[in-house]
C-alpha cells in the first residue's frame, strides 16, 4: 500500500493552527504519510511536526465555509486547525484519520526514520541480558541464564535468555512452563546485594477449579529460599478476583502445596479499568470550567490516585519484604505482564540505586518492561481521546511513571533524571520515531535492531542528557522509602496539566534552580585553579 | 501554679498515630506554660514540649486495659495521644490542661511571663521596629489626594479602628463622624492601599446600615470624596464579600448593602465568601479528615470535597484577583466592605495587596501587611484564635486562609516571594501561641490598655532576626514573575491541599529531601567561595609583589599564607549544616592544617535521615514544640504504611 493512496489533499494554504500556550500560526499544511505538517515559510515562527501514530483522534466542525479540525494526540496535547474550503477540510480529517490508525507495524515511521544525528551508542546494544547477567554473575553463582526460551517456544511473551536458580535444568522449567499462564514460569527480576533475597516474577499458577498442582513449580520457587526462610508470594489481584480466576484455568498457590509462602492480595485493577481511569481523569483536566466541588469529585471518581496509591503501596510492600523481612518475593497477578512488571520496577527503584541513575532506568525499562513482555502496542495503541472501543489498551507503563515521578517528588535529589525524561518515556511508549516501543514482546522485537533506531541511541548523547539530567542529584547509595499517605501523592501536573496552565513561571523557577547550582561550580572551579596555581607560586617563590 | 493538680506523671505513653507499635513510653511533666514530654527508655533523651496556649482541645477517651488515653489537639495542628496509667491521674492533667490551656484573663496568657534575654531598650526599640506609617509613605501619602486623619485618635469614632487612619483629602470631620455613624461599628471608609502609579485606591469599612431604605449624605459624601480622590476614573467599585443572600437577610436586621442609586457612579459587586462558622465548620472537617488512620485516596479526596476548603480559599482569592485588576487594570477604586470588615474584608484587601505590590511578597513586606490590614484594622485575633476562654462561635481560621492563599500564589510563582513556607508556618504558630504580644487583644485600643507594647515582646522583631531560615533561594527582586500584579490562575486545579501545615507533624508525609534546604547550603557555599575568591586573588597580587620586591624575606610569604589560609573557609564548609555532603577543595593538603584532617570525613551526611525519613524541616522558631528529637537511625516503621 502507498500512503498516497491515503492522501487525498496532500497541502493546503491558508490554515490557521492554535496550540495552548502559542501563539497562532498562518501557513501551509502538508500531509506526508507519518507526518501532519504546518510552516508558515518563515524562519521566525516554529513549525508544526506531528506524527500520526500520535494523533488519538480527530474532530470536525463547519462554520461557513471554514472547517475545523480538532486534533487530539496521544500525549494529551488538543490543537485546533482552521481550513479554509469544506472539502479540502473534510480531505484532510479523512486522511489523518487513516494514516493514524494504520494497524500495519511495518508501516509504522520507525521503519522509515533516519537519524539526524551521529549514534554514540547504539542502543539496541545497550542493555543487553547476558551483560546484566555478568554482574550477577559477580556476587553470586545460585543463579544461571537459561537458553530454554531460545526460539521463543516454552514462553511466547519472554526474551530468549531469562535468569532461574542454577539446578532447576530446562526440562524442569519447560513443565512448570505449561503451569503458568502464558508460560511465564517464575523467573528473576531482581537480586538484593545488600542480603541476597530476590524478587520474582511470573504468571498466575493454572491451577484451575480442582487444585491441580506441579511438583516442579513448587520445587523451582523453593529453589530459591534460604534453608528455613519463607517467602513472600504478592498477588497483584484481590482474593476475590484470583479465586474468580480458577474458573477460567487460572488461580493461586495453596498454602498446602506451597507451605513455605505466605500469599498476600493487593488490588491492582485490570487493564479495561486503568483506560477508563485515564479518560475520566483527562476529561476532568481539560473541562476548565469545573467549580471546586467539581473537579475535586471527578478527580475522585477517576479513581487514577486511588490507582498510583495502590500500585506504589504493592511496590513497597515487595521492597520491605525484600529489605527489611529478610525474604524472598515472587511477584504476579494473572499474565504477568502489568501489574506483576509495575510492583517489581518500581521495587527496584526503591530498593536499587543504580535504578535511579539515567542508564540504570533504561536498563530497568528494558529489563522489566521491553524484554519482560509487557505489551507496549496493544496498551498504547490508543490514549485519552480515542474514539473507538478500547481494545487492550491501558495506561500501565504511564501508570509506573507516574509512581516514579512521585517518588522522585519525595526525593528530589536522589534521581539523575528529572521530570523531563519521564514525560519523554511517556511520549515514546504512544508515538515515536525510535523503535524502541514498537511490538509487544521480544519476539516481535527481533527485526528491529537492524530496520530502526532505539531511543536510547539518541537518548544517550550530551547535548540529550543535559537536558533530562537533575541538577540536585547526588548519588545515594541507600533503599528510599515513599510516603504513601493521600497527601503525599499529588496529581502528575507535568503530563495531565501540561497543556492546560502556562508553565512559565515553574520552568523559570526550574531554570533558576539550574543556575543556582551552575554558578556554585563555576566558583569552585575558580577557587580551585586559583588555588592551585597560588599553590605553584608558592612552591616557586620557595624554592 | 495553682491549676497544675499534677506536676508529674510516670510511665505515660505517647501513642504514635500512623504504627502504635512505635509509642514512646516516658515522664509527662506540667510546668507554668508547657507540657514536656520526656521519653525515658531511650538512651537518646528525647522531648516533647508542648506550649498551652497552642492546646486547642483535650479529651479524654475510655480507659481501656493499658491506660487512660487523653487526646491533646493543638492550634498548629498537631495532635498528641497520651496513655497514662491510671484514671485519676488523667483526669488531674485533663483537668490541669484543660484549665491551663484556657487562660481567664488576659495577663495569664504566654506573652506576659514569657522573658527572653533581652535587654529593656532593646525590647522597646523591637517594637519601633515596625512603622505602618513608613509604609505609608512608602505609598506616596499623605499627598494632595490623601490626608492622614486624627478622628479616631482616642477610639472615639470606632473603637476596633487604629488610631491613625488615611481618608480622602475632601473628606471633613463632619462626614467621616456622619459616614461612621451610618456603618456597623462605626467603621467608616478607609484607606487600605492606594497605588502611587495610578492614583486607584482600596478602602475598607463595615456594611452600611440601609436596612430597606436609609440612607445617609455623609456616607455619599464620603463615598464620593474617595471616587474624587482618584482623578482619572469617574466611577468606583463598591465590593460586598458576602453572598447576596446573606447581605440581604442583614437588610432585615437594618444593616445590608449600598443602594446603586443612592450613591452616585458605584458599581457594586458582590463576592460570595461564606461567614466564620462556615469556615470554622469547613476547617474542622479539614482536620477530621487529618486524624483519619490511614485513609484510602478516595476517603481523602472525599473529605476534602466535602469540606469546601479549597472552595473558599477560590473564593477569597477570587475577590482578591477581582480587586487587583480593578487597581492595576482598570485604575478603578474600590471600597471593600463585609458585615463587619474586619474578618473577610481583611483577607480580601490583604490577598490583593499581595498581588498588587511587590513590597508585599518580601518578608518585611507581608509583616507590615499583616499589621497593616489585621492588626491595626482591628481582626479579633483573640476571639477569632481562641486565646482566652470565650465563646467558641467567635472563632475561625480567618486569618489561617489568608496565610494559605498566600502559598497557593507562592505554588503558581516560585521566584515572586522572597519568604519560604517555613515563614508562613511560623508566623501561623504564633498567632495562635501568645508568645509575643502582637496578637493579643481584639483591637489597638485593647491593646494599648493592655500596654502590651511595654509588657510584652514583638514576633515582627524576632522574625527579621532570623530572616535567614526563612528566605526563599529562588526568589529573584528582578525576576519577571517577581515584578507587577501577579496573575494567578484560579482553575481548581490550581488549589493544592496545603500538607505543609495541616500535616506538618506528620513527618513521614513531607518530601525527604528539601530542594529549598539543598539550594540555600549551596547558596551559602557560593557566597562563602566568592569570599575566598576574592582573598585569593588579593594573596595572589601580594605574593607576585613580593617575589618581585626580594627573594629572601620569603618568611614573610608563609605569614601571609597564615593569615589567609583557607582553613577557616573549609572549616566553615564542614561546620555548616549543609544538606549535602561537602566536597574538600581538590588540593586543600597545602593550606590544611595538621589537625584538620577528622573534619575533611564528611560527618554530616544526611544518609540515614533520609531512610527514615526525618529530614528536618521544621520550623526553627523558639517555640518548643519541636524539640522532639526522635532521631533514630532506622525510622522505617515510623512511616510503615505499606501493610501486610
Amino acid at each position: 500500500m502507498e500512503f498516497a493512496e491515503l492522501i487525498k489533499t496532500p497541502r493546503v494554504d491558508g490554515v490557521v493552527l492554535h496550540r495552548p500556550f502559542m501563539p497562532t500560526v498562518e501557513g501551509t499544511l502538508c500531509l506526508t504519510g507519518h507526518h501532519l505538517i504546518l510552516s508558515s515559510r518563515q524562519d521566525s515562527a516554529e513549525e508544526l511536526w506531528l506524527l500520526h501514530a500520535n494523533i488519538d483522534s480527530i474532530e470536525k466542525r463547519f462554520v461557513g465555509s471554514l472547517g475545523r479540525i480538532v486534533v487530539k494526540c496521544k500525549d494529551l496535547r488538543i490543537i485546533q486547525l482552521d481550513i479554509p474550503g469544506m472539502e479540502e477540510c473534510l480531505n484532510i480529517a479523512s486522511s489523518v484519520e487513516a494514516l493514524s490508525t494504520l494497524d500495519s507495524v511495518s508501516l509504522m515511521y520507525p521503519f522509515f526514520y533516519r537519524p539526524m544525528f551521529e549514534v554514540i551508542e547504539d542502543g539496541w546494544n545497550s542493555f543487553l541480558p547476558q551483560d546484566a547477567f555478568k554482574d550477577l554473575e559477580s556476587i553470586t553463582d545460585e543463579w544461571r541464564l537459561s537458553e530454554v526460551n531460545k526460539d521463543f517456544s516454552v514462553c511466547s511473551s519472554y526474551p530468549p535468555l531469562v535468569a532461574v536458580p542454577k539446578h532447576i535444568d530446562d526440562d524442569t522449567l519447560k513443565k512448570v512452563a505449561t503451569f503458568r499462564h502464558g508460560g511465564r514460569f517464575p523467573v528473576l527480576s531482581y537480586y538484593h546485594k545488600k542480603n541476597g533475597m530476590v524478587m520474582m516474577r511470573a504468571g498466575q499458577p493454572l491451577t484451575g477449579t480442582n487444585g491441580r498442582r506441579c511438583k516442579e513449580d513448587e520445587k523451582l520457587i523453593n529453589a530459591t529460599l534460604r534453608a528455613g526462610k519463607r517467602g513472600y508470594i504478592i498477588d497483584t489481584r484481590t482474593i476475590n478476583v484470583a479465586q474468580q480466576a480458577k474458573a477460567r484455568g487460572g488461580g493461586f498457590e495453596s498454602e498446602g502445596n506451597y507451605p513455605q509462602w505466605r500469599r498476600i492480595h493487593k488490588a491492582i485493577e485490570r487493564s479495561n479499568i486503568l483506560q477508563e481511569s485515564l479518560i475520566k481523569l483527562v476529561e476532568a483536566c481539560n473541562d476548565q470550567s469545573h467549580s471546586m466541588d467539581r473537579w475535586l469529585s471527578k478527580l475522585e471518581a477517576s479513581n487514577w490516585q486511588t490507582h498510583i496509591k495502590e500500585i506504589l503501596t504493592t511496590a513497597c510492600l515487595a521492597a520491605q519484604c525484600i529489605d527489611r523481612s529478610g525474604a524472598s518475593v515472587l511477584v504476579h497477578g494473572t499474565e504477568g505482564t502489568d501489574s506483576t512488571l509495575q510492583v517489581t520496577s518500581l521495587a527496584q527503584i526503591i530498593l536499587d540505586p543504580t535504578c535511579r541513575t539515567i542508564k540504570g532506568f533504561q536498563g530497568l525499562v528494558e529489563r522489566e518492561w521491553l524484554q519482560a513482555g509487557h505489551p507496549f502496542q496493544q496498551r498504547c495503541a490508543q490514549s485519552a481521546y480515542s474514539n473507538s472501543k478500547p481494545r487492550q489498551e491501558a495506561p500501565v507503563f504511564l501508570h509506573f511513571l507516574d509512581c516514579v515521578w512521585q517518588t522522585l517528588r519525595q526525593f528530589p535529589c536522589s534521581f539523575e533524571f528529572n521530570e523531563a525524561f519521564l514525560v519523554l518515556l511517556f511520549e515514546h511508549a504512544y508515538a515515536s520515531q525510535f523503535g524502541t516501543f514498537l511490538g509487544n514482546s521480544a519476539a516481535e522485537r527481533l527485526s528491529l535492531a537492524e530496520k530502526t533506531v532505539s531511543l536510547w541511541s539518541w537518548v544517550n548523547r550530551p547535548q540529550e542528557l543535559e537536558r533530562l539530567t537533575n541538577p540536585l542529584y547526588e548519588a545515594n547509595s541507600l533503599v528510599i522509602w515513599p510516603s504513601v499517605a493521600p497527601q503525599s501523592l499529588l496529581l502528575w501536573e507535568g503530563v495531565f496539566l501540561r497543556w492546560n496552565r502556562s508553565s512559565r513561571c515553574l520552568d523559570e523557577a526550574y531554570d533558576e534552580m539550574v543556575h543556582i547550582i551552575e554558578y556554585n561550580k563555576e566558583l569552585q572551579n575558580k577557587v580551585n585553579s586559583l588555588r592551585r596555581q597560588l599553590h605553584e607560586d608558592q612552591v616557586e617563590f620557595c624554592f | 501554679m495553682e491549676h497544675i493538680r499534677l506536676p508529674k506523671v510516670e510511665n505515660v505513653r505517647l501513642l504514635d498515630k500512623v504504627s502504635p507499635g512505635r509509642s514512646r513510653v516516658g515522664i509527662l511533666y506540667l510546668t507554668a506554660t508547657h507540657s514536656i514530654f520526656v521519653e525515658s527508655d531511650t538512651g537518646l533523651r528525647s522531648e516533647t514540649w508542648v506550649l498551652h496556649s497552642l492546646v486547642c482541645s483535650v479529651e479524654k477517651q475510655t480507659t481501656t486495659s493499658s491506660g487512660c488515653p487523653l487526646l491533646v489537639r493543638c492550634k498548629n495542628f498537631q495532635v498528641l495521644l497520651f496513655s497514662i496509667p491510671r484514671e485519676p491521674d488523667c483526669h488531674d492533667v485533663y483537668l490541669s490542661l484543660q484549665r491551663l490551656s484556657h487562660p481567664e484573663g488576659f495577663v495569664e496568657l504566654y506573652c506576659f511571663s514569657y522573658k527572653p534575654n533581652i535587654v529593656e531598650e532593646e525590647r522597646r526599640q523591637d517594637w519601633a521596629f515596625m512603622d505602618l506609617k513608613a509604609n505609608y509613605s512608602r505609598m506616596g501619602l499623605p499627598n494632595s489626594l490623601w490626608k492622614l486623619s486624627s478622628i479616631n485618635q482616642h477610639y472615639k469614632v470606632s473603637s476596633s479602628y487604629p488610631a491613625d487612619l488615611f481618608v480622602p483629602e475632601s473628606a471633613t470631620p463632619p462626614v467621616v463622624v456622619g459616614s461612621s455613624k451610618f456603618r456597623s461599628r462605626g467603621r467608616f471608609p478607609a484607606l487600605s492601599y492606594y497605588s502611587k502609579e495610578n492614583h486607584a485606591a482600596i478602602c475598607r469599612s463595615s456594611q452600611p446600615l440601609s436596612g430597606f431604605s436609609a440612607r445617609c449624605m455623609e456616607d455619599e459624601q464620603m463615598l464620593e470624596a474617595i471616587l474624587r480622590s482618584n482623578p482619572r476614573s469617574d466611577f468606583m467599585y463598591v465590593v460586598d464579600t458576602r453572598p447576596k443572600l446573606n447581605a440581604i437577610a442583614n437588610r432585615a436586621a437594618g444593616k445590608g448593602y449600598e443602594i446603586e442609586d443612592n450613591y452616585s457612579n458605584i458599581k457594586f459587586q458582590f463576592m460570595g465568601i461564606e461567614n466564620i462558622h462556615v469556615m470554622r465548620n469547613s476547617q474542622q472537617k479539614v482536620l477530621e479528615l487529618c486524624e483519619l488512620r490511614s485513609p484510602s485516596m478516595s476517603d481523602f479526596l472525599e473529605g476534602l470535597e466535602s469540606s469546601g476548603w479549597l472552595k473558599h480559599i477560590k473564593a477569597i482569592l477570587d475577590a482578591g484577583i477581582f480587586i487587583s485588576k480593578a487597581i492595576a487594570e482598570e485604575g478603578v477604586s474600590v471600597l471593600v466592605h463585609c458585615s463587619d470588615g474586619w474578618d473577610r474584608t481583611a483577607q480580601v484587601c490583604s490577598v490583593a495587596c499581595v498581588l498588587l505590590d511587590q513590597f508585599y511578597r518580601t518578608l518585611k513586606g507581608l509583616m507590615v501587611l499583616i499589621e497593616k490590614d489585621w492588626v491595626s484594622f482591628g481582626h479579633k485575633f483573640s476571639h477569632r484564635c481562641d486565646h482566652l476562654a470565650g465563646d467558641p462561635k467567635e472563632v475561625s481560621p480567618i486569618i489561617d486562609q489568608f496565610l494559605e492563599c498566600v502559598w497557593q500564589l507562592m505554588e503558581q510563582f516560585p521566584c515572586a516571594f522572597e519568604f519560604n513556607e517555613r515563614f508562613l508556618i511560623t508566623i501561623h504558630s504564633h498567632i495562635y501561641s501568645c508568645q509575643f504580644g502582637n496578637f493579643i487583644g481584639n483591637s489597638q485600643r485593647e491593646r494599648r490598655e493592655l500596654r502590651v507594647g511595654e509588657r510584652t515582646h514583638s514576633l515582627w522583631r524576632y522574625l527579621w532576626t532570623n530572616c535567614a531560615d526563612f528566605i526563599n533561594p529562588l526568589y529573584r527582586p528582578d525576576h519577571s514573575q517577581t515584578q507587577g500584579l501577579l496573575r494567578p490562575s484560579t482553575a481548581p486545579y490550581c488549589f493544592k491541599f496545603w500538607k505543609g501545615l495541616y500535616n506538618r507533624f506528620d513527618r513521614g508525609m513531607h518530601p525527604r529531601q528539601s530542594v529549598e534546604d539543598y539550594l540555600r547550603a549551596i547558596q551559602e557555599e557560593t557566597q562563602q567561595l566568592e569570599e575566598q575568591l576574592a582573598s585569593h586573588k588579593q594573596v595572589q597580587l601580594l605574593l607576585v609583589i613580593i617575589l618581585q620586591i626580594s627573594p629572601d624575606v620569603w618568611a614573610l610569604g608563609s605569614d601571609l599564607t597564615g593569615v589567609n589560609t583557607p582553613q577557616d573557609y573549609i572549616g566553615g564548609f564542614f561546620s555548616s549544616s549543609s544538606p549535602r555532603t561537602p566536597k574538600a577543595p581538590d588540593d586543600s593538603s597545602f593550606f590544611q592544617p595538621p589537625d584538620s584532617k577528622q573534619t575533611a570525613n564528611p560527618v554530616c551526611s544526611n544518609g540515614s535521615d533520609q531512610e527514615s525519613g526525618i529530614a528536618d524541616l521544621s520550623c526553627h522558631s523558639p517555640l518548643s514544640e519541636d524539640n522532639s528529637r526522635n532521631q533514630t537511625s532506622d525510622g522505617l516503621d515510623h512511616n510503615m504504611p505499606y501493610r501486610l
